[in-house]
């Protein structure tokens, strides 16, 4: 039998397990973090003479990397997204992980996509005893229905970092995935099939896990550069055919939205965005790569351009629509965490004003700073939002975990952060009483964008001041509320969840536990 | 089994002898609205007299006026004789209706059975609504729009934009009339129309059950014209009702019609524009050019809207809410336009002061048509103005 649960209630009001996978827990406590002391994490001392003088790390297969690495039951394994769909190495690893007769892994992805189905046979046969990282789609589903051994932690891109910067994830066995590699170990995602663009998300894996496994289908002569990844930092090189399939890797062409009401939130992001001030020259925005993102970057474009403002950087993904910026120069950088289309990973490869950043530089919250708090404008999404603008981008109203976080807590912190999204799915309201999972508390949030008006967050009396007497379609949060409501045919009824049975649990930029996600009673 | 669109339900009834009312709900916001669902189910049963049926419903995210038009279709497949309606609630009425002479710069059509681009219409702020009966709704679906159509005139809040329905040509179209002037729209468009003698005996089935149901105000008419033969009709067409608000050009079936492609350029369909337009402004009534058929081309869309602008034309069709910006740009006088009609406007009072019979702007001699022309570009400038010339 399991021991109980015991839950204290954090500072957002909020119940979260007192230990999880029997670690201790700090709850959450404000919104600008705990004060850390001691220091970080440390590798044991390794010594050149170790390893092959020739620089030569090549080994026959995966199976013998894993040998080599020490590979053995309960030790925790990283992998990383770059390769989004279109990876197949990881589904690889875990069935060499089963051959080998290894159980009880904790994996601990940057974070997972829906070709990661695949590793579910792994969870219920209890080689992998739980994920540290985003439960998308099927994944989250699985974990949803209370079916994982362990409880999931959910953390931001920064808040991986961090966590492995700090020692609370300490990584046993990294497994890189590499387009370029040599075989001393040095990578980057710019060239060959499987190319992605940049490696950051592997970086602290690099450099904090006692063993480091370089996967490429691409070897060639040292060295490879640009070197994303040290090859000092790298045990083992191995050698596959393919790393996965290209087209799920990236995609041929960036499709922008045509769904009319995303573009009219687009089109009021972009008049708020100019309204307020932000768009003057020399300023910096970040935007995903969503539909609703992309068709915003076009709006404030067509607006940069009517004015003659240029920004000083902008943020990636990058996709097509980043780059034509930079092409017309109506930016000076792309500072890109990750390539989303063919054309970001070209102008990663061949354009030195397109820079790869990683967690480390845009996201660390326990660092000499970061640039998420530089940067003017982040235009984000959220599956809900509360009247006092806390947001949740995990979970459903049903209940089910169904995201990870990405990068969205740390760019709460950007000097101006609008939530770009409809007012209601179908017939689900998407601003609601009481956020279902609270991951972004309001204090950070500016201003909440949808397709029925825009409500700017009063704690933003800068902002408010800045709008007020402008055309934008300035409301209350309770009025849009209210008037979604009505059309949605009154307020949906509570998800039937098992209040004593967390299946994940959420952390904040600083390691404190946030909010707890429960297992989701299916009918 | 037919695919359930996103926003949209399916709802199949099957009527029993006996065992009550059995609801059976598939629905992909089941444990959110589940309840919600079947309480609608039931109290839809009850409102159209169903006691023993078995109703499955497949839901993708149904709003409840759609959820209750699906409803009540197939309860009334089944047994066509129930006369009862099951209504959904109903918005507080805007005081739009009867007015003729209002700005129809842009009318947007929305597929009559096709819920999921009715909620947020009028958000993109077209100065009509038209919710389509017609070309739109495949012939064995012309019963479930109808219900659409009906309860979104009820429920959906289309903001300031007119309320439209296009009916169905011959006797479908008064059926369609019967079901829609109750809920109050402000035009009826009427497609295809040739002759005088069809919208006179639309104005009449209007009228009939405008007086059944002790409705006030005014139902509007617009016809198309589509054919060789409508535009010949056009100022008898024009002339044959003061419900009569305007006449618009469909220019796809019109060139079929006249056997011949439609292009951008247009020569073939100019005669007929013009002559579209000369005899409704020689009624006093609007002229409203075709659509532009091709959504991703907005450059088009602002050549095509300027020109029908410097034809004559008082507003364009819209196909998309995306094409509306544009058609609104378009129809915004420009500076130069403003500051003359400023200036006649202000000599044109000042000669009412002074108690001169002629109006003069410098050496010219001003009529009253320019100065009645003047009016109108001040009032559309309240919507805006454009800087640029339009070439």
């Amino acid at each position: 039998m399991k021991q109980p649960v015991t839950f204290v209630k954090n500072a957002a009001g909020r119940l979260v397990p007192r230990s999880v996978n029997g670690a201790r827990q700090m709850p959450f406590a404000t919104v600008r973090g705990i004060s850390p002391s001691g220091t970080t994490a440390g590798t044991p001392i390794r010594s050149s003479r170790d390893y092959p003088s020739d620089g030569n790390k090549v080994v026959k297969s995966l199976k013998d990397a894993l040998r080599r690495s020490g590979i053995r039951d309960g030790m925790t394994i990283s992998t990383h997204h770059h390769l989004r769909n279109g990876d197949t190495l990881t589904a690889s690893l875990f069935r060499v992980v089963k051959e080998l007769g290894v159980k009880g892994i904790r994996w601990f992805p940057s974070a997972s996509f829906p070709c990661h189905e695949e590793l579910i046979p792994y969870l219920e046969s209890g080689v992998i005893h739980h994920i540290e990282g985003s439960m998308n789609g099927a994944l989250g589903r699985f974990a949803s229905g209370g079916n994982m051994s362990g409880v999931g932690v959910l953390r931001s891109h920064g808040t991986r970092y961090q966590s492995v910067q700090d020692g609370e994830v300490h990584i046993d066995i990294a497994v890189i995935a590499a387009p370029s590699a040599d075989a001393f170990g040095n990578a980057n995602g710019v060239w060959g099939n499987s190319a992605c663009g940049p490696l950051g998300f592997a970086l602290a894996d690099s450099e904090y896990a006692d063993r480091v496994i370089v996967v490429t289908d691409n070897l060639v002569p040292f060295p490879c550069v640009p070197w994303a990844i040290q090859g000092n930092n790298v045990d083992t090189v191995v050698v596959v055919p393919s790393l996965g399939d290209a087209s799920k890797i990236v995609s041929g062409t960036t499709v922008v939205t045509k769904s009319p009401d995303r573009q009219l939130i687009a089109d009021h992001v972009a008049h708020f965005a100019e309204t307020a001030g932000i768009m003057k020259p020399g300023f910096s925005f970040q935007a995903g790569a969503g539909g609703t993102s992309l068709a915003f970057v076009l709006k404030l474009k067509e607006r940069m351009k009517s004015k003659g403002v240029k920004a000083r950087f902008v943020r990636g993904g990058s996709t097509k629509v980043l780059v034509d910026l930079l092409d017309e120069g109506l930016t000076d950088y792309i500072l890109d965490g990750q390539a989303f289309d063919q054309t970001g990973v070209r102008s990663m490869r061949d354009d030195p004003r397109h820079i790869a950043t990683s967690p480390f530089t845009s996201y660390n919250y326990h660092g000499k700073g970061n640039f998420a708090s530089i940067v003017d404008l982040v235009v984000l999404g959220a599956t809900e939002v509360d009247c006092n603008f806390n947001a949740n981008v995990v979970t459903h109203s049903d209940g089910l975990l169904l995201h990870g976080i990405g990068g969205w807590q740390d760019c709460l912190f950007a000097k101006c952060t609008i939530l770009a999204i409809p007012s209601f799915r179908d017939r689900i309201p998407v601003i609601v009483d009481r956020v279902t999972t609270l991951c972004g508390p309001g204090s950070l949030i500016d201003a909440v964008v949808t397709e029925r008006g825009i409500a700017v967050n009063p704690l933003r009396e800068d902002l408010v001041k800045a709008v007020r007497r402008s055309r934008l379609p300035l409301r209350s949060m309770e009025e849009i509320q209210r008037e979604v409501l009505a059309i949605c045919g009154g307020r949906p009824a509570k998800p039937v969840v098992d209040p004593k049975h967390p299946i994940a649990v959420v952390k904040w930029v600083d390691g404190t536990l946030l909010d707890t996600v429960y297992r989701v009673e299916t009918r | 089994m037919e695919e359930t669109a996103r926003s949209d339900c399916t709802v199949t009834c099957s009527f029993k002898e006996r065992g009550g009312l059995i609801v059976d709900i598939q629905s992909k916001v089941g444990s959110l609205y589940g309840n919600a669902i079947k309480d609608q189910v039931e109290e839809g049963c009850r409102a159209l007299g169903v006691t023993d049926a078995v109703i499955h419903i497949v839901d993708q995210g149904a709003l409840p006026f759609v959820l209750a038009a699906r409803l009540e279709a197939a309860v009334k497949r089944g047994r066509p004789k129930i006369s009862a309606e099951f209504l959904p609630g109903k918005q507080p009425a805007r005081q739009t209706r009867g007015v003729k002479d209002r700005p129809r710069r842009s009318r947007l059509y929305l597929p009559g059975n096709e819920p999921k681009f009715m909620a947020n219409a009028g958000l993109h702020r077209p100065d009509m609504v038209i919710l389509d009966l017609e070309d739109s709704v495949a012939p064995s679906e012309k019963d479930k729009a109808r219900f659409l159509v009906r309860n979104a005139l009820r429920s959906v809040d289309f903001f300031d934009a007119e309320r439209c329905v296009r009916i169905n040509q011959g006797a479908l179209g008064v059926e369609d009339l019967a079901m829609v002037v109750p809920q109050f729209p402000d035009v009826i468009l009427v497609p295809k129309c040739e002759d005088a003698d069809t919208v006179r005996s639309i104005a009449d089935a209007i009228q009939k059950v405008e007086h059944e149901h002790h409705l006030s105000g005014e139902t509007l008419i617009l016809p198309i014209i589509e054919s060789a033969l409508g535009v010949v009709n056009a100022y008898a067409i024009a002339s044959s009702s003061h419900r009569v608000c305007a006449l618009a050009i469909g220019l796809e079936d019109y060139t079929a019609d006249i056997g011949v492609e439609r292009t951008e350029e247009g020569r073939e369909s100019f005669y007929a524009r013009m002559s579209v337009m000369t005899n409704a402004k020689a009624v006093g009534v609007q002229a409203l050019d075709s659509v532009w058929s091709d959504v991703e081309d907005l450059d088009g869309l602002r050549r095509s809207t300027l020109e029908a602008k410097a034809l004559g034309f008082d507003g364009k069709g819209c196909i998309h809410p995306r094409q509306i910006a544009v058609v609104h740009d378009a129809f915004k006088p420009t500076t130069a336009e403003v500051e003359k009609a400023s200036q006649i406007v202000a000599a044109a009072e000042a000669a009412r002061k002074s108690g001169l019979g002629v109006v003069s702007l410098g050496s010219k001699m001003i009529d009253a048509p320019v100065i009645l022309r003047a009016h109108r570009i001040l009032r559309m400038a309240t919507f805006g103005v454009r800087e640029e010339d339009p070439n």
